[in-house]
């Protein structure tokens, strides 16, 4: 099996399943890093450090920004000249443009989000997420290049062996654009949900505490989205404590109180960190699909009946207002923090 | 402007979807427009808004019953609706680069579009890849997951949300679109609107209306699977206090080693 692993990075920061895909890629034999950019050095070296047994550089100014169709181009092309079986890449926004067009340009498909991927003579055995993890199904891909994108977390990441050196090729890079960047915001998002070892979500529940008294001259709505923004800076310090992320219910969402980047559930993100820590939060149809791959849910809701208790393995039937923060001081008490 | 918002029908997200002798069932949950797609009819009304004279023009591909979801749309305010469905030839779920194929050839019968807006991805399958195919396919620009949409002197912006924050992104139109949940809630179907697209007649289009063969899926499924049900038992964690609750969870979860 000749695979490609596309190493996605947003400006020289790669995203961490790029390496869990190289890992995949390592198992079914020898594998080749693809790395596009300008200046892209560093992401390269780090590239054969996580086991590329060489990289495929692209390294021009053009390819400064990401531009799905300047990108793709550039991938259509190399992948014609190399001729491999499968081409993998971490699942994130700017992969799934990437490996969509240039499987266009290549006559194939891409199977998105895998959890599973197996080599069996010369199909591959690709198992994904359906219906927001209310189902999962195992398909068989029989295109050449097959384009698989992988879930964060779902595979082992290998080792950084720090200096390790191979060989770098450069490729051609294909620079004509229908689109301009014009310029970044870019926010403080702390851990990515994807990535997050730990997670720690805020439902509707975070704007309930009562002994908090908001700020003179605000209105109804205006005192429930303040109420509810301490309730989440309780949820963000218990989250920086044990180095997680910050999640939220859809019903916190849609009430305000924080980004759709937050989602977890219905219409927002499937996740699988090793904890999830739910704050609140009720327990939705939608929200425990999209938390099903977490490998232990802890509740935390006043409610006892609350749906969310069913599938945690511990919980505290309680204030969330008290709970969460004397947990964060628990921790960082027994973890030394 | 001549705007299109592509859409598909996809069970309500409140169903219990469940894998039944092989296949997907809900049960009897009804099919509703995906939801990410309602987010896609309301940024094409905002354009619509925005730009006088223009239009909006829902598409999709499905079944005949797909005309509910059409029908939404409708409701929301679309102008429009236009239906491709070939159940002769579009047996089983196209795959999205077959779907690109055929939406690329309806957005061109169509004509003189300057504009196509669609969700940032179905509830059924998830694979977000649509968009940037039927791009791709007519060689137009791709303008993905915006949160916002600005059209100006016959160019469009949008600021695309990702990992790291907004990126803004300009070209010119004709264009492809997909929009995230910050472009705006979905406005709710007016009565007027309900009325009107419970009157109205949506046009069915074939794939030789289009001129375009049923496209060969090239991915197979071979199993589907309930994910594994969670076994566990809640162990429900009591104290005197908030500081002895947390003490013994805190314990409790750095002896399961998941920290």
């Amino acid at each position: 099996m000749k695979t490609l692993v596309y190493i996605d990075h947003f400006k020289g920061d790669v995203q961490p399943a790029s390496w869990e895909a190289l890992g995949l890629a390592k198992s079914f034999g020898s594998a080749s890093a693809v790395v596009f950019g300008s200046g892209v050095d560093t992401v390269a070296q780090a590239a054969l450090e996580h086991g590329a047994d060489e990289v495929l550089v692209a390294d021009d100014a053009a390819l400064m920004d990401f531009r799905a169709e300047t990108y793709a181009a550039t991938l259509t092309a190399l992948a014609s000249s190399h001729g491999p079986d499968l081409i993998l890449f971490p699942t994130t926004t700017r992969t799934r443009e990437l490996a969509a067009m240039s499987a266009v340009d290549l006559n194939s498909n891409v199977i998105t989000d895998a959890t599973g991927v197996e080599v069996n003579g010369d199909k591959l055995l690709v198992t994904r997420p359906i219906y927001e993890g209310k189902l999962f199904e195992k398909v068989i891909a029989s295109a050449s290049p097959q384009f698989v994108t992988i879930r964060g977390r779902a595979f082992p990441k290998p080792e950084q062996q720090v200096g390790k050196s191979g060989t770098m090729t450069k490729v051609e890079a294909k620079t004509d654009a229908l689109t301009t960047v014009e310029g970044y915001s870019v926010a403080e998002v702390g851990v990515s949900l994807n990535d997050a070892g730990v997670i720690v979500s805020g439902g509707r529940g975070v704007s309930n505490n009562p002994s908090l008294q908001p700020p003179a001259g605000m209105d109804d709505k205006q005192a429930e989205i303040w109420r509810a923004q301490q309730g989440f800076k309780l949820v963000g310090e218990l989250a920086s404590t044990l180095g997680g992320a910050v999640g939220a219910s859809r019903a916190a969402v849609d009430a305000g109180y924080i980004p759709y980047s937050n989602q977890v559930g219905q219409t927002g993100k499937v996740v699988a960190p090793d904890l999830y820590i739910a704050c609140g939060i009720s327990g939705a149809i939608q929200h425990l699909a999209g938390i099903r791959s977490a490998k232990m849910v802890v509740a935390i809701n006043k409610d006892a009946d609350a749906p969310i208790f069913k599938v945690a393995r511990y919980g505290v039937v309680g204030d969330l207002f008290q709970i969460v923060p004397a947990l964060t001081a628990a921790f960082k008490k027994k973890l030394g923090k | 402007m001549k705007i299109i918002a592509c859409i598909k029908q996809v069970p309500d997200s409140e169903a219990k979807v469940r894998a039944e002798g092989g296949q997907v069932s809900w049960g009897d949950a009804p099919l509703v427009i995906n939801p990410f797609d309602e987010y896609a009819v309301e940024g094409a009304l905002q354009q619509r808004e925005a730009v006088s004279g223009s239009t909006v023009t829902a598409l999709c591909i499905g079944p005949e019953s797909a005309k509910e979801a059409l029908k939404h749309a409708l409701a929301m305010g679309a102008d429009d609706a236009i239906l491709v469905s070939d159940p002769a030839h579009l047996t089983g779920e196209l795959d999205t680069v077959g779907a690109a194929r055929v939406l690329a050839a309806a957005i061109q019968k169509i004509g003189g579009v300057d504009m196509v807006i669609f969700g940032r991805q179905t509830l059924d399958s998830g694979s977000g890849l649509t968009a940037a195919q039927t791009a791709r396919v007519l060689g137009w620009p791709m303008l993905g997951l915006a949160g916002q949409i600005k059209v100006q002197d016959g160019s469009v912006t949008v600021e695309r949300v990702i990992e790291e924050g907004r990126q803004s992104v300009k070209s010119n139109l004709p264009a492809i679109i997909s929009v995230v949940q910050s472009i705006g809630e979905p406005r709710y179907p007016s009565f007027m609107g309900i009325r009107k697209a419970s009157k109205a007649t949506i046009p069915v289009w074939s794939l030789s209306d289009l001129s375009v063969s049923a496209p060969a899926p090239v991915v197979t499924r071979s199993e589907l699977m309930s994910p594994p049900a969670r076994e566990t038992t809640v162990e429900i964690i009591t104290g005197e206090s908030p500081t002895e609750i947390a003490e013994k969870l805190a314990d409790s979860l750095i002896a399961e080693k998941v920290l």
